[in-house]
C-alpha cells in the first residue's frame, strides 16, 4: 500500500497502460509537454513520446471523432477533454457515432476508448468551467460511465475502462486532484459497474459519486454523532447503474438520499431515486430525498458558487428531514 | 492509367450499372410503398463511387456519408446485404438495425456512412492515424458532400491530418446542392478545393462524371499519400439526378439544368468510351448481369427474415 494522490493515481494508471499494451495511446489538447490543463499527464510525454502522448489543437469533436476511427482499427485511444463543460462540443461523435456504431455494425466493430475529464465546480471558474453534466451521458444506450471518488478507484477504475472494449466516459473532479488515499501496490482493477459500500449502517443510505461521496461521508459522521448509523454508497459508475447494491441498502434501511453535484431538475438523482422508487416503494419509511446542485449555472464568486452547490450540509439536512417521518 | 484492360474496364462498367439499378430499384420499392424510411440517391454519382474505388486496393479503406449505397457497392460490399437492409430484414449489412445511411462492412475496408453531416471526415482522419501508428501501406479515402465542407468537423479533421500528414484522400462530391441550399449560397469561393491551401494540402478540381478522371486523380493522389507526403483535398464536380432524399421534388432547381446534367451521365460517359474496345454484345452482357444481381438481391431481400428483437439490449455492448 501507499498513499498517493487522486491525481497521481490517474497518471500511474496511464503509464502503466501505456507501458502493458501498446495500442493504448493519449490524444488530447496540452497533453504532452505541458501535462494538459490539470497535469495529470506530465512527464509521459518524455517516457512514451510525441507518437503515444499527442498533443491536439483545440478541436473537441474532432478529436473524439479521431479515436473512434483509430479505434475501429484496433487502437485503444484514451482521450482527454479539457474540461467536462467541453465535451459538448464533442457529443456528436459520442452520441452519433460511439454509442452507436457497435449497435448498428454489429461484432465487426469494438470501441476500446476511453474520453477523461473533469467536471465539478468549487474552484471558482465560473459557469462554463464547473460543470458535472454527467446525467447528459446516462440517457444514452452506448457509453459507459464511471465517476470515482478516491485514488483508489481512480486508478482501478481507468484500468477497467482502458482494457474494457467499449467506449467510456472517466469523470474526473477537479477537487478531487489533490486529495490523498491509499492504493494497493502492483497492478489492480476495480469493476466498471459495481458500487461501493464505504460504510455500513442501519437508519438511513447516503448515495452518491465522485466528490459529493465525501460530503456524504461528513454528514454520516455528522450523523453519527446523534447516534443515527449511515449507509453511505460510493456509486461509482452510472452506466451500468449497480442497483442490487442500492437496492439492498434502501430495503435495510427504508430512508435514502441522494446527493450529487449536477443540477437538480433531470439529473442522476432523479434516475437512481425513481429507480428506487419503482422497485422498492413498499420499502420505504420517507421519501426519496435529491440534493443537487441548484437550477442556475455555476457562478464563479465564491459566495455565489457556495450557494448554488450542494455540500455536506444539505445532506445533513436532507437526512434530517426525511428521519423525521413516521 | 494507359493500359487499360478490357474486361477490367466492363467490370467496373458493370459496377456503375449495378449502383444505378439499385438506386432505381429503391425508388420503385419506396414509391409503391414496399419499403419504409427514407434514402438518399446517388443516381448520376457513379462516377465518383466506383472511380475512386478503383483506384484503391482492398486493405485501402473509405469513409461514407448519408449518400453511401454507391460507396459501399464501389468498395465490393454486397448489393444483397445492402437490399435486404434495406428491407429492414435480419440478413441485412446491419441486421436491419442501420438502414439506408448506417452500414459498415470491416472485411472490405467500408468504415461505414453516416447519417451525420461531416461525421465521417474525424473518422477517417483518426482510420488514418491508426494506418500511420501501425506502420502499414494502406490509405483512407474520405467520400463527403459539398454541405459538408461547412461543418466543423470538416476543417478540424483537415487540420489534423496535415499537421499530422496522414494518409487520407478527402474526397468532396460536389453536386452542386446541399440538399435544397445551391453552392453559391453557401460558399463566399468558386470551388471546395480552394480550402485546400489553407491547410497547406494539394488540391484539385475534377470532372466526377468521368470515370478515368476520378480513377487517375485518385490514383495519383494514393500514390502521393502512401509515400507519406499527407493528405489532399480532391474535388469531383457531379450532380445528383434526383432530390436530396426521397420526398425531394427538387423545385429548387431548373428542368433545363437538370436537362444539361443529364447529357454529361457517367454511366453513359463510360458507354461511349467503352465502345471504342469493347464488343456490343460484350456491354449489353454486363448490362444484363448488373440487371440480374439487382434482381438476385431483391429477391434474397424478400426471402430473408426479419431482425429478431431478441437480445436487442443486450448488444449495445461487447460484453
Amino acid at each position: 500500500m501507499a498513499e498517493i494522490f487522486y491525481s497521481q493515481a490517474i497518471r500511474d494508471a496511464l503509464r502503466e497502460e501505456l507501458l502493458r499494451d501498446e495500442r493504448v495511446f493519449l490524444l488530447g489538447e496540452d497533453i504532452a509537454g505541458y501535462g494538459g490543463a490539470f497535469r495529470i499527464t506530465r512527464g509521459l510525454v518524455e517516457e512514451f513520446g510525441p507518437e503515444r502522448i499527442r498533443n491536439t489543437p483545440i478541436s473537441e469533436n474532432s478529436i473524439v471523432g479521431v479515436g473512434v476511427g483509430a479505434a475501429m482499427l484496433g487502437l485503444r485511444p484514451v482521450i482527454e477533454i479539457m474540461f467536462m463543460d467541453f465535451i459538448t462540443l464533442a457529443i456528436d461523435q459520442l452520441f452519433n457515432h460511439a454509442a452507436k456504431f457497435r449497435f448498428m455494425f454489429g461484432e465487426q466493430v469494438r470501441l476500446p476508448m476511453v474520453i477523461r475529464t473533469p467536471g465539478g465546480g468549487r474552484r471558482g471558474y465560473g459557469p462554463t468551467h464547473s460543470q458535472s453534466l454527467e446525467t447528459l451521458f446516462i440517457s444514452m444506450p452506448g457509453i459507459k460511465i464511471v465517476a470515482p471518488a478516491t485514488p483508489h478507484d481512480a486508478k482501478g477504475l481507468l484500468k477497467s475502462a482502458i482494457r474494457d472494449d467499449n467506449p467510456v466516459l472517466f469523470v474526473e473532479n477537479k477537487t478531487l486532484y489533490g486529495m490523498r488515499g491509499e492504493v494497493p501496490d502492483g497492478d489492480y482493477t476495480v469493476p466498471i459497474g459495481k458500487a461501493s459500500v464505504l460504510r455500513e449502517g442501519r437508519d438511513i443510505t447516503l448515495i452518491s459519486y465522485s466528490q459529493m461521496v465525501h460530503e456524504c461521508i461528513k454528514a454520516a459522521d455528522a450523523l453519527a454523532a446523534d447516534g443515527v448509523f449511515a449507509e453511505v454508497i460510493d456509486v461509482r459508475s452510472l452506466n451500468p447503474l449497480d442497483m442490487d447494491t442500492l437496492c439492498e441498502s434502501v430495503q435495510k434501511t427504508g430512508r435514502v438520499v441522494i446527493a450529487e453535484e449536477g443540477h437538480r431538475t433531470g439529473g442522476v438523482s432523479a434516475e437512481i431515486g425513481f429507480r428506487l422508487f419503482e422497485s422498492l416503494h413498499y420499502y420505504l419509511d420517507a421519501p426519496i430525498k435529491r440534493v443537487a446542485a441548484k437550477d442556475v449555472p455555476v457562478p464563479a464568486a465564491p459566495v455565489l458558487e457556495k450557494y448554488v452547490l450542494p455540500d455536506w450540509t444539505n445532506v445533513l439536512q436532507a437526512a434530517h428531514e426525511i428521519l423525521a417521518e413516521n | 492509367m494507359s493500359n487499360d484492360d478490357g474486361l477490367e474496364l466492363l467490370s467496373f462498367y458493370r459496377r456503375m450499372l449495378l449502383i444505378r439499378e439499385f438506386e432505381q430499384r429503391l425508388d420503385r420499392f419506396f414509391a409503391d410503398g414496399r419499403i419504409h424510411g427514407t434514402t438518399h440517391s446517388c443516381t448520376g454519382q457513379e462516377a465518383t463511387a466506383v472511380g475512386a474505388c478503383a483506384a484503391l486496393s482492398a486493405s485501402d479503406y473509405v469513409t461514407s456519408n448519408h449518400r453511401g449505397h454507391g460507396h459501399f457497392i464501389a468498395k465490393g460490399g454486397d448489393p444483397k446485404r445492402l437490399m435486404a437492409e434495406l428491407f429492414g430484414k435480419a440478413t441485412g449489412v446491419s441486421g436491419g438495425r442501420g438502414g439506408s445511411q448506417h452500414v459498415a462492412d470491416l472485411s472490405i475496408g467500408f468504415l461505414g456512412s453516416n447519417g451525420i453531416t461531416g461525421g465521417g471526415l474525424p473518422i477517417a482522419t483518426g482510420a488514418a492515424l491508426a494506418i500511420k501508428i501501425q506502420k502499414r501501406d494502406s490509405v483512407v479515402l474520405c467520400f463527403f458532400g459539398d454541405g459538408a465542407a461547412n461543418q466543423g468537423t470538416f476543417h478540424e479533421s483537415v487540420n489534423m491530418a496535415a499537421i499530422w500528414k496522414l494518409p487520407v484522400i478527402f474526397f468532396c462530391e460536389n453536386n452542386l446542392y446541399a440538399m435544397s441550399t445551391p453552392f453559391a449560397c453557401n460558399f463566399p469561393i468558386q470551388n471546395v478545393c480552394v480550402r485546400a491551401a489553407g491547410y497547406a494540402m494539394a488540391g484539385e478540381v475534377i470532372d466526377g462524371n468521368d470515370f478515368f478522371a476520378v480513377r487517375d486523380a485518385v490514383s495519383a493522389a494514393a500514390g502521393r499519400v502512401r509515400a507519406g507526403n499527407g493528405p489532399c483535398l480532391i474535388e469531383a464536380l457531379t450532380y445528383r439526378h434526383c432530390g436530396h432524399s426521397k420526398s425531394d421534388g427538387c423545385e429548387y432547381r431548373t428542368r433545363d439544368e437538370e436537362a444539361a446534367w443529364r447529357l454529361n451521365d457517367p454511366i453513359a460517359n463510360m458507354k461511349r468510351r467503352l465502345l471504342q474496345t469493347a464488343a456490343p454484345a460484350e456491354i449489353e452482357q454486363a448490362e444484363r448481369e448488373a440487371a440480374g444481381m439487382i434482381d438476385e438481391a431483391v429477391a434474397f431481400a424478400l426471402q430473408s427474415p426479419p431482425p429478431d428483437t431478441a437480445g436487442l439490449e443486450d448488444s449495445i455492448w461487447v460484453s
